[in-house]
């Protein structure tokens, strides 16, 4: 960590450090693109992946955090920048050096209106155009006379903003067009039986090619992080269900293990076990239903009925534990909210049997097909770089070669202990992220079979506080959810609330790839890859 | 077998008894009118029933089982319902030919109707281009399609449209070569002669190579030629909502459910007549015993059963196939279909020219 | 008169007074035997063939995906058919959280369903906002924008809860006449007065 910080601080002389658990950085904006070049392209440093972007309003002052990876290395940076404009406040776009910035900085302008210059798209992401007020902001005025149910269809703009400082410093905003002028423009979505929720493309196309993709977001936003601004920490975990509800489990894990870092709580190991085996759990039966909707997305409705079958199997098991089939909040602060079920482990077992002989029968049904390979092989290919540089992790990632397993890179609770491999492809098509899936199907029940015969005995959740108060800092952690990472950023100020609850979610990186991946193909390709990326819609829009 | 011409010119008689024959042809012509449209309607609902019993039993469901006795009378429930739901006027359409669509792609599988054999003597029509006249009507169907996609000033239907206008056109090329094939196997456009040149052995038996390359051929094409999986671009759900008729409410939706399904049966009631043998039993030559205990069974049976059967094959494709892609679906019929198919025409000519087969 | 549904014991529907009050709605006003039938006929055929439309916001949206597949198998009440276009469906079964942005959308939505057309709000995000209560950009319950004809609450509701919110509206559309009394339409169209879209046509 030391040297990172002499190569920084030996080129930006202004930098000011800080040591967290991480390395913080804080740059004037001016120097803030110089920097971001440095870090991309130092050979030394080569901070290749963008984790997120966390827009903050500290009041005084508004500014972002930026969360740097270096896949090369393994190393972590944090970067501020601020600005004390609050009337207009502008930080230097970095959209031209890692190709999800541009969708970041989207969403931070959305949530606090901040403008990044020279970002060739800086619209609303998530909120409509006429949406008065930046939500995020302290000083949002929440009340429903501002911004009423709207009874009006929603305006539309042909035109995107491009925000740029002239010479004298003043910033000037300029439009530009989204499609070209005669495109023949096809509105696909909100209510689209392809878009897995809510998703909205309006898709150039010429004939049956596909142009342009422009994507958007927000229908189904529900402003989860401003709502957990109000709340303690217990109740903020709920939300952890309703974000991406298949891999519930590994949602509230995350946030779990974010709190009882920051508070000083040490769990039992079966409350480890426990929540681990849950994570895999919920990992089989995520994956099973992304084949089950991903094969119907092709057509072949029946494969859904085969995958949920085992779905159904584990949502048994998950019923008897938790009590809930999908939104479960199990996972507390401390450990887990009940004990296993007394079958728990023979269910497993039970599961654990069958999955090796459904494997097989996807695999005769549908991966063999003939129609299935021209369909899936070759189409939306995803190099390594790209998907880094887009931040496109979980299977998607491991399909184009990227080894971006948190489980492996930054091992959390027992994971360290288990045997398992990282399923890597390297043909980045939508196949090879298919078959990514169905490897870790076979690794979580690998993960499970070590794991079922030795649930230690102990508690399953150690006392804490009644009312849980965080130390002021901040905190941001990882886990591998069911389709990549998901981060939880947390800023406490002392009080019982979280002063900032940011989820870095990796269906968004998702869904903003489509673009790139369709342009050029089909607009049959275009279910292919969206289903192949698998992103959850109220994943991407929280 | 039981001639059926035998009671139709006993009706014919008996009206002609009392009536001057322009009355009694008006009459014979609204009787079979009525019986038509009847077949028509009961068929497409026993389809319907059947398919979704077909793909729950895939999908290891029950299907319909709480209207009716198991589930009979659900297809029935389905179409009142859908003979009194609201019929949607649009604005910025074509009203005529929005309205037109529905009742063409009806007509051409009603039409198509006239020539199948039913039975022995049960044929509305019997004319010598009986095979021609088939392939003609049925091709009205895609007219009724390019219209509905595009009246509806929508986006979705004209890509739906325009799809099904490349699919029809392009595998209506397979359907016609495989039926000349057979055409040149059996030497007649005649429906009744081409029947009847089956009594003894079915020309899936008999033509050797060729007629089994044929079927299969019509087979694929069959199932394009009704949209239906994995050849289902034109209403591809997951990509274009319900392509071509998604514009269209009530009743009129109702034709084109319908028409899908009155075109499988077509489909597999044309595959019947051309390599199945029509209302022909199954015979062997040299099987007596076997041949006479076959004839008990009445031909209109053995037709709708082998129609049926063929169906359920097709249904089996829908549920089990993933969809193509429009590209790689045209390049299956251009690049492997017709050549396929116009070498097995050569072989057939030199089949029957050689006189070698059965 | 009872509404009942085959092989489901009466006193399983426990609350019935809404439903008993259409009934005796009806029975007040009468009609004559040819009229009775027609709508006994044509009632049988609606409640009876209930086609939802494909659309899920959210976590509901995949228990319907469950209630379709083969442990729940909605196919067995003729439920299956789901349509992907509108003009085709006759109910939207609201799965998942409203938002602001896709408030105009759902109403869109419903104006293009064909008559006769239903809605069942599913889940505690469709009729109140649920635990996005405090949202800034939740929609507090969809009564707000469409009319409403069967409340289904729980987060997600199970699917057995679906089948019987499904029965439930299947039980309403028997007590239904085409022609006025207990017309919901005219209820539908009252409300459509009170919370009316611009650009939207009716």
């Amino acid at each position: 960590m030391a040297d990172i910080q002499e190569i920084i601080a030996k080129l930006f002389p202004q930098a000011v450090f800080e040591e967290g658990d991480i390395l913080t950085v804080e740059i004037p904006d001016a120097q803030w693109h110089d920097l971001a070049k440095t870090l991309r392209d130092n050979a030394e440093l080569s901070f290749d992946f963008l984790k997120t972007i966390v827009g903050m309003d500290w009041v005084e002052k508004l500014g972002c955090i930026y969360y740097l990876t270096s896949t090369k290395y393994n190393t972590n940076i944090a970067v501020k920048v601020t600005t004390e404009d609050r009337v207009n406040p502008a930080i230097t776009s970095i959209a031209d050096l890692w190709h999800i910035a541009g969708m970041y900085e989207r969403e931070v302008y959305d949530f606090f209106g901040i403008v990044f210059l020279n970002n060739p798209d800086m619209r609303r992401l998530f909120l409509s155009i006429d949406w008065k007020g930046y939500p995020l902001r302290k000083d949002y005025d929440a009340s429903p006379e501002t911004n009423p149910v709207p009874d009006d269809n929603e305006r539309q703009s042909d035109f995107t903003n491009v925000y740029t400082r002239d010479a004298d410093g003043k910033i000037e905003c300029h439009e530009e067009r989204i499609f070209a002028e005669n495109d023949f423009v096809v509105n696909i979505g909100p209510q689209h039986p392809a878009t897995h929720g809510v998703l909205r493309f309006r898709t150039a196309v010429d004939g049956e090619t596909i142009k342009k993709i422009d994507v958007y977001m927000g229908y189904i936003h529900r402003g989860i992080e401003k709502i957990c601004e109000n709340l303690t920490y217990p109740q903020t975990l709920h939300f952890m269900d309703r974000l991406d509800y298949f891999s519930a489990h590994p949602y509230h894990h995350c946030l779990c293990m974010t709190i009882e870092e920051a508070a000083g709580i040490q769990i039992s190991r079966r409350a480890q076990v426990i929540r681990v085996m849950m994570d895999e759990l919920s990992r089989i039966a995520s994956h099973c239903l992304f084949i089950g909707t991903f094969c119907m997305d092709l057509g072949a409705t029946t494969m859904l009925f085969y995958a949920l079958r085992v779905r159904e199997q584990i949502l048994d098991i998950m019923d008897k534990t938790c009590g809930a089939r999908m939104t479960f909040n199990y996972e507390c602060i401390g450990g887990v909210m009940q004990d296993l079920a007394p079958d728990f482990a023979d269910d497993v077992r039970a599961l654990l049997e069958i999955i090796p002989k459904n494997l097989k029968e996807y695999d005769k049904l549908f991966t063999g097909n003939v129609i299935t390979k021209n369909r899936m092989e070759g189409v939306g290919v995803l190099g390594r770089e790209e998907a880094i540089s887009w931040g496109v992790t979980g299977p998607s990632g491991r399909a184009s070669g990227w080894a971006c397993d948190v489980r492996k890179t930054t091992p959390y609770s027992i994971y360290p202990e288990l045997d398992f491999e990282e399923v890597i492809r390297h043909e980045g098509d939508s196949m090879a992220r298919f078959q990514v899936r169905m490897g870790e199907i076979e690794q979580s029940a690998k993960i499970l079979a070590q794991l079922v015969d030795n649930i230690p005995e102990g508690e399953y959740c150690v006392k804490v506080p009644k009312v849980l108060k965080l130390p002021v800092g901040h905190w941001f952690r990882t886990v591998e959810g069911c389709r990549g990472t998901f981060g939880v950023y947390l800023e406490s100020d002392g009080t019982v609330n979280p002063y900032r609850l940011k989820l870095v979610t990796p269906s968004l990186p998702a869904a903003a790839v489509v673009d790139t991946l369709t342009r050029g193909g089909k607009i049959a390709d275009l279910i292919t890859i969206g289903g192949s990326l698998d992103y959850i819609v109220p994943d991407i829009d929280r | 077998m039981f001639d059926f011409s035998l009671f139709t010119n006993w009706i014919h008689s008996f009206l002609s008894s009392f009536m001057p024959e322009w009355l009694t042809i008006t009459t014979e012509c609204v009787l079979i009118g009525v019986a038509l449209l009847l077949t028509y309607a009961l068929l497409a609902l026993f389809y319907i029933y059947f398919e979704r019993k077909v793909c729950a039993a895939f999908q290891c469901r029950l299907g319909p089982n709480r209207v009716g006795p198991m589930g009979l009378l659900q297809s029935f429930a389905d179409m009142f319902k859908m003979l009194i739901k609201e019929l949607i006027s649009l604005n910025h359409t074509d009203k005529f030919l929005f309205a037109l669509a529905p009742y063409l792609v009806i007509l051409a599988s009603m039409l198509a109707f006239a020539v199948l054999p039913w039975g022995n003597g049960l044929q509305i029509i019997d004319f010598n281009i009986g095979i021609f006249f088939l392939i003609a009507v049925s091709s009205i169907g895609v007219l009724g399609i390019l219209l509905a996609g595009w009246s509806s000033n929508n986006k979705f239907t004209l890509i739906g449209a325009l799809r099904s206008g490349a699919q029809m056109v392009s595998y209506e090329l397979s359907i016609g070569l495989s039926v000349l094939t057979m055409v040149c196997f059996a030497g007649s456009m005649n429906v009744g002669d081409i029947v009847n040149e089956q009594e003894h052995l079915w020309f899936i038996f008999s033509g050797h190579i060729p007629a089994i390359i044929a079927f299969i051929i019509y087979l694929i094409a069959g199932t394009a030629e009704t949209n239906r999986g994995p050849f289902d671009l034109p209403e591809a759900e997951s990509e274009l909502t319900a392509g071509y008729h998604t514009e269209y409410s009530g009743i009129h939706f109702g034709f084109f459910y319908l028409a899908e399904y009155l075109n499988l049966f077509i489909v597999s009631g044309v595959a019947t007549l051309l390599f199945f043998g029509g209302w022909m039993p199954l015979h062997f030559p040299g099987w007596d015993g076997f041949n006479a205990i076959m004839n008990y069974i009445p031909g209109i049976v053995w037709f709708i059963g082998k129609a049926i059967a063929i169906s359920f094959i097709i249904i089996w494709f829908k549920w089990t196939f993933p969809r193509l892609r429009i590209d790689q679906m045209l390049a299956l019929e251009w690049k492997y279909l017709l050549p396929i198919n116009l070498f097995n025409l050569v072989l057939m000519v030199l089949i029957v020219v050689y006189g070698i087969h059965l | 008169m009872e509404v009942t549904t085959k092989s489901m014991p009466y006193e399983a529907w426990k609350d019935n007074e809404y439903i008993e009050s259409l009934v005796k709605e009806l029975q007040e006003n009468g009609a004559n035997v040819v009229v009775g039938s027609f709508d006994k006929l044509i009632n049988w055929g609606r409640s009876n063939s209930i086609w939802p439309l494909t659309f899920a916001t959210s976590c509901c949206g995949i228990e319907f995906v469950s209630l379709g597949a083969a442990r729940y198998d909605m196919a067995r009440f003729g439920w299956e058919v789901a349509r992907s276009s509108p003009r085709q469906a006759d109910f939207i079964m609201v799965a998942g959280t409203i938002v602001h942005r896709m408030a105009p959308v759902l109403r869109r939505l419903y104006d293009q369903l064909a008559e006769p057309k239903y809605v069942i709000a599913c889940g505690a995000c469709a009729v109140s906002g649920g635990p996005f209560k405090k949202s800034y950009h939740v929609v507090m319950g969809v009564d707000k924008i469409i009319p409403v004809d069967v409340y289904l609450p729980g987060c997600p509701p199970r699917p057995e809860a679906m089948i019987y919110a499904i029965m439930q509206l299947s039980r309403k559309i028997k007590v239904e006449k085409f022609f006025g009394g207990v017309n919901r339409q005219e209820k539908q169209e009252e409300f459509l007065k009170n919370h009316p879209i611009e650009g939207v046509e009716d």
